[in-house]
């Protein structure tokens, strides 16, 4: 009996400190870019793909007659960040080359849905909040389509 | 004796005093002319033969005791069959994997004097290492072309384990540590691989790290891992990369994964593994030749079963 809880102790022991050593390994506080960003006024947007947030904090922001959503610069392959090509209207990702329309929808190469676009909001002042942490996604094989929910697009 | 004694005991404390010194002086004679002797003879001195135990004959004894005897060659087999050496059965590609693991540690130390795994420095220090350290180009491709061909090595010693069948009994467990040191030499070349800070091994530390995305429970994107509550922010690719993005905790990690963890756990089945080849029957060659001599003539008109040794 005696034995018994000595080595119920140790193994105890041992086992809290492997789940110490496993938590060690995921921080609390990260030095990453800010996940929520301000982008201004939907008015600053024209038509089109607009790249000036892609180097900060990987999104486009996309403008539409009807509405304004923000594609996260993620190809939905393997992680890559695609490349937008005006001359042929599409974005190509190098990794892989899967290939997207001007709305991120994959219509070449191995990726298998388009491109996830990240929750917008609009603040009191007016300007556009982006949140990349937030995605919506738009699966066919899973039959999800997030694309229209609420957050996923501002009309205008 | 006793007279002796009494005699010494009758000259008193002075005559003792002069016979000790009297004796003292025959005995430095002798201790002189022994370490002369040891400076002519040094493999004859109590020192070298502290440092050196066994006494190096061309003989088979002797042979076998200077590898038991030593730290370093004591995982080896004292005595080989004389088919495990032939190179058209094993290929010796295990001994080349190990020589190259050998080079990368040597190698890969005299880089680390150079290399700082920041995001700041690390690529710069590259391009330092290729251009102005005295060898740094040379001592960067060794470490690049041995780690290509102990990965080439490594698969071609399983090809050749699979062929001869040597990874049948007794060599089950063998075989699991190897595929154990086959992962690890796998890690190794993609931890090693971020290093550098260029756009090709970033690149291709995010294509990696994305598919960790997709492990069942434990990546948020795998099977059931979103029902456990995972993120990306709580994942197994988060705890790989120290960060949801591939950043500086990421490149610090795989520093520490490539030069410290991943070497120390694979030395420890190196060993593990050699030791197992020993005690499975040495290493698995084709059956065991007989030389003419050593047939017994009641043996002669026997048939031979031929199967690789060690097999039961």
């Amino acid at each position: 009996m005696r034995r018994r809880v000595i080595w119920g102790m140790i193994y105890g022991y041992l086992g809290i400190n492997l789940l110490m050593f496993l938590r060690f390994f995921f921080p609390r506080a990260l030095y990453e870019p800010n996940t929520i960003f301000n982008i201004g006024y939907p008015a600053d947007f024209s038509i089109g793909i607009d790249q000036r947030f892609l180097m900060t904090n990987r999104a486009w922001v996309v403008r539409e007659p009807d509405r304004i959503f923000v594609i996260f610069a993620r190809c939905t392959h393997l992680g890559c960040t695609p490349e937008w090509k005006p001359a042929e209207n599409k974005f190509k990702c190098p990794c892989h080359g899967s290939g997207y329309d001007s709305e991120g929808v994959n219509f070449e190469g191995p990726a298998p849905r388009p491109m996830d676009r990240a929750k917008v909001n609009i603040d009191p002042t007016g300007k556009i909040v982006v949140d990349t942490s937030k995605l919506f996604m738009d699966d066919p094989r899973a039959g999800v389509n997030q694309f229209n929910d609420t957050g996923a697009y501002l009309p205008v | 004796m006793a007279e002796e004694n009494g005699e010494k005991n009758g000259k008193g404390l002075f005559g003792r005093v002069r016979q000790d010194i009297t004796d003292l002086k025959d005995t430095i004679k002798e201790k002189g002319k022994d370490e002369i002797e040891g400076l002519k003879e040094p493999e004859k001195s109590q020192v070298f033969r502290s440092i050196f135990r066994v006494k190096h004959d061309e003989t088979p004894r002797n042979r076998a005791l200077s590898v038991l005897s030593n730290v370093f060659f004591h995982l080896h087999p004292a005595k080989v069959n004389r088919d495990a050496v032939k190179y058209k059965f094993t290929w010796g590609m295990g001994g080349i994997t190990f020589y190259l693991f050998i080079v990368l540690t040597f190698t890969g130390v005299l880089l680390m004097f150079y290399y700082h795994p920041s995001k700041v420095q690390a690529f710069r220090d590259i391009l330092y290492l290729e251009n102005d350290v005295p060898f740094g180009k040379l001592l960067r491709n060794m470490h690049r072309w041995a780690a290509h061909l102990m990965i080439i090595a490594v698969w071609l010693h399983m090809f050749r384990v699979f062929l001869t069948g040597s990874y049948k009994r007794p060599r089950e467990f063998n075989w699991c540590i190897g595929v154990l040191l086959m992962v690890l030499t796998l890690l190794l070349s993609f931890t090693g691989y971020l290093l550098p800070d260029d756009q090709l091994g970033f690149w291709a530390v995010t294509v990696g790290t994305n598919m960790a995305r997709a492990t069942p429970l434990l990546g948020t994107e795998g099977p059931f891992g979103a029902l456990l509550g995972m993120t990306p922010y709580n994942d197994v690719r988060f705890a790989l990369l120290g960060g949801s993005i591939v950043d500086a905790n990421a490149l610090l990690r795989a520093y520490i994964w490539h030069c410290i963890a991943i070497p120390l756990i694979a030395s420890i089945f190196m060993a593990l593994h050699f030791w197992r080849v020993r005690k499975d029957g040495g290493i698995s060659g084709p059956a065991p030749v007989m030389l003419e001599s050593e047939i017994k003539e009641e043996n002669r008109n026997r048939p031979v079963i031929l199967r690789p040794s060690g097999m039961v």
